[in-house]
């Protein structure tokens, strides 16, 4: 078999199972790939010899007929995810050297399925940044090109994405607190799930804003995400938001069957400005599900144009009081000191050394929409705005919508540097994400189209709350009818 | 709402985060963009609605009121820019 890296999870998954391929070949031919994609600096910090022992013992257990759902399969971990014994930045420097003495759930729960961990994926810092363009690492390529340009690969998940679209591994782990997977997944033609909020323990995450914050996987298709979303989630007595219910078996529910289900177009959606392309998009898409049987039906969310500004009293305040544990006490970062500087000094050295200027703007934003006075009128009033955004979802899914459809982004990959002077034109990124987080909804994103330039569109696809595996199921046939097969030539 | 350099000061302070005087003007020029962005919410009427504070509907399980984790110094330490005969160090705090 020839450029194992390329392969699909269930494809390689089925190889594994068969004896056709072991897990060490799999993980080597990732390994080369990441070696030779320096370029992309996607992969920050490289696993090389955990990767070929996990492999060993993954070979061992499917010999042994011991086969979990991940078994040998090579992934990235995005830098957010605290792994026992390797770094774990958040892509910030103030955790520079940080080195966990335990694993996040999410990722324990991985590799008790039998994956393969190759390294840690870059990242804007603490998850805050749509371009990938602040992380401590440097900015990420997307292997997407079509001039001389470097694009973005979206953010914050945007190690992951470009990893997973230049085949550096079979899949990744993301996070997404406004659109974190579903965004970079859209630029890069990759697929990307958000689930319910609550599916996937937050324990051992690098909390960003804890109420929005949820994990999710980074694939080349439904099915994978599918199978890899399965693997993750589940209750976790450590993180008291994580919801016992039982996990289906999503894969299983993959029938591609969505005869009579009613599809929501928000009519909300349809931006001013939006390019004709993204419009096409969507009523490409609308066709497609109606082709497979689906009813398509016009709705309205009308609170959606202030899920944007709520995000960003909500996000900011909740960040603020987040961070407010790195004071370069208990770990990573500490500033020198000056002779004569006390406590307070070494806070606001520390702080200031340690944290980028958006991850310090965020920080601020939210200090002050806290503190007293403006508590109510900033603070108060978003999370009151965000129990309407909820409202919107519920009285359209009592009305019989079974999934809404909106683009996933309000254009393609734009260049790196282009987008980064104005903090809320970046932030327009995830204008059509951010309801999702803000109702604790699960929402997918599926590759779809190309634009004209030559890259990758997606559209998203957004369910009830629990119903993964129905919304992976109108994903799966949204699709096949898509039939986006396309991957970025090699440059780097 | 505008916040001006002297704000700008003061939440910097609050943030323990310190910021040079120079920068200071740049900083409440983007905080006045971002709030700006934010105002927008005044045109909702939230009267009578509920601040959300669980977007799932859940009751918080409980236990029972027993230590179950501990006697691990060593591990919490282990990443301590400044750790000494078993303590996080600090500069002095009192005087």
């Amino acid at each position: 078999m020839s450029e194992l890296n390329k392969l699909r999870l269930a494809e390689a998954r089925d190889a594994l199972r068969a004896g056709d391929v072991t897990s060490v070949e799999l993980t080597d031919a990732c390994l080369d790939a990441i070696e030779g994609a320096g370029a992309l600096n996607a992969f920050v910090h490289n696993t090389p010899e955990m990767a070929r022992d996990q492999a060993t013992a993954a070979d061992a257990r499917i010999k042994a007929g011991d086969v979990p759902a991940m078994c040998g399969l090579p992934i990235g971990i995005k830098d957010l995810f605290c792994t026992k014994g390797v770094p774990s930045q958040a892509g910030s420097r103030i955790l520079e050297g940080f080195l966990p003495e335990y694993e996040s759930t999410v990722s324990q729960n991985l590799l008790n399925n039998g994956a393969v961990m190759l390294g840690k994926l870059n990242m804007d810092e603490f998850a805050m940044g749509s371009s990938n363009e602040t992380s401590v690492y440097g900015n990420v390529v997307n292997p997407w090109k079509v001039d001389a340009r470097d694009l973005t690969p979206g953010g914050s998940s945007g190690g992951s994405a470009s990893a997973v679209a230049a085949d550096l591994c079979l899949a990744a782990t993301g996070t997404d607190t406004g659109g974190s997977i579903r965004q970079p997944a859209a630029f890069t033609g990759i697929t990307g799930i958000k689930p319910t909020y609550g599916r996937c323990s937050r324990w051992g995450v690098v909390a960003f804003a804890s109420s929005l914050d949820q994990a999710g996987p980074m694939t080349k298709s439904v099915r994978d995400a599918a199978i890899m979303l399965e693997a993750m989630c589940g209750h976790d007595p450590k993180d008291s938001t994580s919801a016992d219910l039982p996990v289906p078996d999503f894969e299983a529910m993959l029938t591609g069957d969505i005869k009579g289900k009613k599809i929501g177009i928000p009519v909300e959606y349809r931006m001013d400005g939006m390019p004709e392309e993204i419009e096409t998009l969507w009523k490409n898409g609308a066709e497609m599900l109606r082709d497979a049987g689906a009813e398509i039906v016009d709705i309205s969310l009308p609170h959606t144009k202030y899920a944007l500004p709520a995000y960003y009293v909500i996000a900011p305040a909740e960040a603020s009081s987040n961070l407010a544990r790195y004071d370069g006490v208990r770990y990573g970062h500490r500033a020198k000191l000056d002779h004569g500087d006390g406590i307070t000094e070494m806070y606001e050295k520390t702080r200031a050394e340690g944290f980028g200027a958006e991850v310090q703007r965020r920080i601020m934003i939210g200090t002050y929409v806290l503190s007293a006075g403006f508590y109510d009128a900033y603070y108060n009033r978003a999370r009151k705005v965000r129990t309407l955004i909820k409202k919107d979802f519920e009285d359209v899914f009592a009305k019989g919508i079974d999934a809404i459809l909106t683009p996933a982004t309000p254009s393609s990959a734009f260049g790196l540097g282009e987008a980064s002077d104005d903090p809320v034109q970046m932030y327009l990124n995830d204008v059509f994400t951010v309801t999702v987080n803000m109702a604790g909804l699960p929402g997918i994103a599926v590759p779809a189209g190309m634009d004209a330039q030559g890259l990758p569109l997606g559209l998203q696809l957004i369910g009830h709350p629990w119903e993964e595996a129905d919304l992976l199921n109108t994903a799966y046939a949204l699709e096949a009818r898509a039939g986006f097969v396309a991957k970025p030539d090699k440059w780097w | 709402m505008s916040i001006d350099e002297r704000t700008a000061a003061r939440v910097a302070k609050l943030a323990r985060i310190k910021v040079e005087p120079e920068a200071l003007p740049v900083l409440a020029a983007e905080f006045n963009t971002i709030l700006g962005f934010i105002e927008q919410l005044e045109e909702v009427d939230v009267e009578g609605v509920e601040p959300m504070t669980s977007v799932t509907p859940q009751r918080l399980k409980r236990r029972d009121d027993v230590v179950t984790d501990g006697d691990q110094q060593g591990a919490v330490l282990t990443n301590a820019p400044d750790a000494r005969e078993g303590f996080f160090a600090v500069p002095k705090v009192v005087e």
